[in-house]
């Protein structure tokens, strides 16, 4: 059967398989354990490494090895996790290295909880760890994407050697959904330019320290360029019911599915509202919000599990031209379709 | 005979291309640090073994941050104390190669204490070079791990108080605490007799790695004399005085002929081979004829609700496995996070055709509530004109809803009388099946081995019973 009923955290290690990823380093963590325990699981079975590393810290020094000997490399985690990777996937950044990391939000701050949050938007989507980086973002909202994104991910960290997040929270990884298996890939990208074989041929050196200031300046504006590449080509997003839509809602992730199920239960009401769902956060589709106020849209509402972070990037696109809210619930809750209508209508109460 | 003596080893880049400045013909080392000695050596043996073409070197962060500067190998810079991750990686993605982790003392055993403990412990096929030096030389002069006892420093000015800052860490003993190492050595710089030993150790280890034979670890006495602000011949005085005293030399783990041979599989790659080893095929994927469902039950949010151990979890996957064989779209979400409070296991099902958007039944158009606190929890929530079934056996209030379909099911009972309370999930899902009219019986039966994997046949049929006596109650007792 290519078609199964799986979990999300399931769902992205097939798509890692079906990617040609060849090696998992990860250390558990709730509610991302499960794509360890399938890596564990599937990874054997194809030969390929599954190491459950000591910590976070080495776990994302071991995707920067086999990144650096050329594999398709993964790790996944949560908050706490994530937290402990951001120096590494600095040096994978710096060193421009592919790989591709696995984010099942989980309620923050400090130990938290292990309800669905969406609180590491700022860590994972603004680079996070040191430096001038940024990592590719894509935030599926169902167990199918889970396993498209991630293959997806592999081949766009190829494509521009960097970091991709599959970002999402506990909703989209603990739950269960029918996904296709998509065919395996028949070939990989040659990585002999950069990868350390040892081999005679391939004496290359990965590195992100450059002790000249000119030279570094050099690399970050390279490392710049490419960042202005990723946001021209690769933005993607998701629109329901926006063709004649004057309220738009925006979210991500599981987010997106309450609004779905609010924008059906408005349009029921004759309540003209759409949603628009970023699939990548970064780069985010910030041309496509900017246009919205010229289409006709009147109000926009962002929804988030936390107390409001991308949001900052719907208002730097908006860049002041209408005002824009907020609503966002924390602690592992998650709004109802109910509740997203109570609070348009007591904000745009006016609005049929 | 002299000339070779100061011939550069071929294991060094002729030209130092990666260096910063003018001065590419000479190393970055300062006069009397024993780097310079140890590169030689690993240079020198790699050369004589004919291994600089299958090497791969990760430098540190530290003071041999820049190794890769003079090492003719495949180079990997790595993060402060993460070079054994690193290396463990890089052997793995490249089992047959020689892979040398090069490491200082505040790398090794300060941030990187644990990095070396779990690579040591998990016999990583690696080569690890440990330059002890008891100090933090790069950042210019600050206490390590290895440094001495009442040892000035930059950052112990008073010198190294023990009830403060601890005692030197002996890496080579406690490595060899461990199981898995082949060769643990420790040696010193500080005179000629001892150099040559340090190379034999050197060479021994990479040899090891030649034959794969896991996890090599040479512990190297070494001078810093601009960290210690002391002359070269002071400093190598200073390691035979006060270091030796401390840091035994000697081999403190030698597996020889016992070491085990390293071996890794090789990735399955060719895509059919992959689908045939997951045990894929797209030939599986064919719906079964669907039934005449009313228009009710077409899009369905049902919670399912009881106590933990009631098979809560079973019989909301089970529905979410069978109407995935009809062609519908389906999910499934355990009760997540704060919803485990309160002892009442229980879980969102939705099944319809078209995208599913918000994946918590929270005004389900069915309850199938299996003890009296979900139905007590659940029941108000359920959409006017939705369905409940509730275990009769179990609850003994009557349901308050007029504005719902009540079907009032003793589906404990019915499963204690085929014998096995354990088969309630699959008497809710004939049940379900008759109220629906979603699913046929005989394809749920069809279905039972891919439900429950690796079962036996006993089992199968008891489950198969199940589903027809859930089947058979509601088309009996419901018009
Ligand atoms: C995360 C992190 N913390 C601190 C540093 C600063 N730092 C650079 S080298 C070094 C000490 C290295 O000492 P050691 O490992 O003993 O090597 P040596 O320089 O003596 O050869 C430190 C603390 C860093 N680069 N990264």
């Amino acid at each position: 059967m290519a078609r199964m009923l799986m979990k999300g955290n399931y769902a992205a290690v097939y798509g890692a398989a079906m990617a040609g990823c060849t090696a998992y380093y990860g250390y558990p963590i709730t509610p991302a354990s499960e794509i360890a325990e399938s890596a564990a699981s599937l990874f054997p079975k194809l030969g390929r490494t599954f190491l459950q590393a000591e910590s976070e810290v080495a776990a994302i020094n071991m995707v920067y090895g086999a990144a650096g000997s050329g594999q398709r490399v993964m790790t996944g985690s949560s908050g706490p996790g994530i937290s402990l990777k951001l120096e590494g996937i600095s040096y994978c950044a710096g060193a421009a290295l592919p790989c591709v990391i696995v984010d099942i939000m989980r309620g923050g701050p400090g130990l938290g909880n292990i309800g669905p949050e969406q609180s590491d938007y700022n860590q994972v989507v603004k680079g996070g760890g040191h430096g001038n980086y940024s990592s590719i973002v894509l935030a599926p909202n169902s167990c199918q994407e889970m396993c498209d994104y991630t293959m997806k991910a592999f081949e766009l960290a190829d494509k521009y050697r960097t970091p991709v997040f599959v970002l999402t929270d506990g909703v989209i990884g603990q739950m269960m959904e029918s996904v296709t298996i998509p065919e395996p890939v028949k070939e990989l990208p040659d990585k002999s330019d950069y990868a350390v074989y040892g081999t005679p041929l391939h004496k290359n050196l990965v590195n992100s320290i450059y002790i000249d200031h000119d030279d570094l300046e050099e690399w970050n504006l390279t490392l710049h360029k490419k960042y202005q590449v990723i946001k021209k080509e690769e933005v993607m997003y998701e629109e329901y019911m926006m063709e004649d839509a004057e309220i738009a809602v925006i979210g991500y992730g599981s987010v997106s599915r309450v609004l779905r199920t609010a924008v059906d239960a408005a349009r029921a009401k004759g309540i003209k509202m759409g949603l628009f769902r970023p699939v990548t956060l970064f780069p985010f589709p910030e041309k496509e919000i900017a246009a919205m106020p010229g289409k006709g849209v009147k109000h926009i509402l962002t929804v988030e599990l936390s107390t409001g972070q991308m949001v900052d990037d719907v208002n730097l696109a908006l860049a002041g031209s209408i005002k824009s809210d907020l609503y966002f619930r924390l602690g592992g809750n998650v709004p109802s379709a109910d509740e997203i209508l109570g609070k348009i209508s007591e904000l745009y109460g006016e609005v049929k | 005979m002299k000339k070779t003596m100061l011939q550069k080893p071929k294991g060094f880049i002729d030209e130092y291309k990666h260096k910063a400045g003018a001065e590419k013909d000479r190393t970055h080392y300062c006069p009397g640090c024993g780097h310079g000695i140890l590169h030689k050596l690993i240079a020198e043996a790699l050369e004589d073994f004919g291994l600089v073409d299958e090497t791969i070197l990760i430098s540190p962060v530290g003071c041999s941050v820049f190794a890769y500067y003079y090492f003719d190998t495949g180079n990997f810079q790595a993060a402060h104390g993460r070079a054994p991750a690193v290396a463990t990686a890089a052997s793995r993605a490249n089992p047959d190669k020689i892979v040398i982790s090069y490491q200082g003392d505040g790398d090794l055993a300060a941030i990187g204490g644990n990095n070396i403990l779990q690579a040591a412990n998990r016999g990583e096929n690696i080569v690890v070079f440990f330059i002890n030096n008891a100090i933090y030389g790069m950042t210019g002069g600050q206490m390590a791990p290895t440094t001495l006892e009442g040892q000035v420093t930059t950052t112990t000015p008073y010198g190294r108080n023990t009830d403060t800052d601890g005692f030197p860490i002996k890496m080579s003993e406690v490595l060899s605490q461990l199981t898995a190492p082949t060769y643990i050595e420790r040696v010193s710089l500080h005179d000629a007799p001892h150099i040559r030993k340090t190379r034999n150790a050197v060479r021994k280890a990479i040899k090891n790695a030649k034959e794969r034979k896991g996890f090599q670890f040479v512990e190297v006495l070494s001078t810093c004399p601009s960290g210690w602000k002391m002359d070269p011949v002071k400093s190598m005085k200073w390691v035979k005085e006060k270091m030796l005293p401390l840091y035994p030399l000697g081999v403190y783990r030698d597996l020889g002929d016992d070491a085990k041979i390293t071996t890794r599989p090789v990735p399955v790659m060719d895509p059919v081979a992959v689908w045939e080893k997951l045990g894929i095929s797209a030939e599986a994927d064919v719906d079964f004829p669907r039934g005449d469902v009313a228009e009710e039950y077409r899009k369905l949010s049902i919670r399912v609700a009881g106590f933990g151990g009631q098979g809560i979890m079973v019989t909301g996957q089970a529905l979410a496995s069978v109407a995935l064989e009809y062609g519908y779209n389906v999910s499934w979400l355990p009760s997540y996070g704060p919803e485990m409070r309160g002892g009442t296991a229980n879980c969102s099902v939705n099944i319809q055709d078209g995208q599913i958007g918000a994946a918590e039944a929270v005004k389900p158009s069915m309850l199938l509530a299996m003890n009296r606190p979900s139905l007590e929890k659940f029941e108000e929530a359920v959409e006017p004109g939705g369905t409940l079934i509730y275990n009769s056996t179990l609850i003994d209030i009557e349901p308050t809803r007029a504005d719902i379909k009540v079907f009032a099911i003793p589906i404990t009972g019915i499963a204690d009388e085929l014998g096995n309370t354990r088969v309630q999930s699959m008497v809710n899902i004939g049940a379900y099946a008759a109220i629906t009219d979603m699913f046929r019986v005989e394809d749920v039966i069809a279905l039972l081995p891919k439900l429950f994997k690796g079962k036996k046949q006993a089992i199968l049929d008891l489950n198969a019973k199940a589903v027809k006596a859930g089947f058979a109650y509601v088309k009996d007792n419901f018009k």
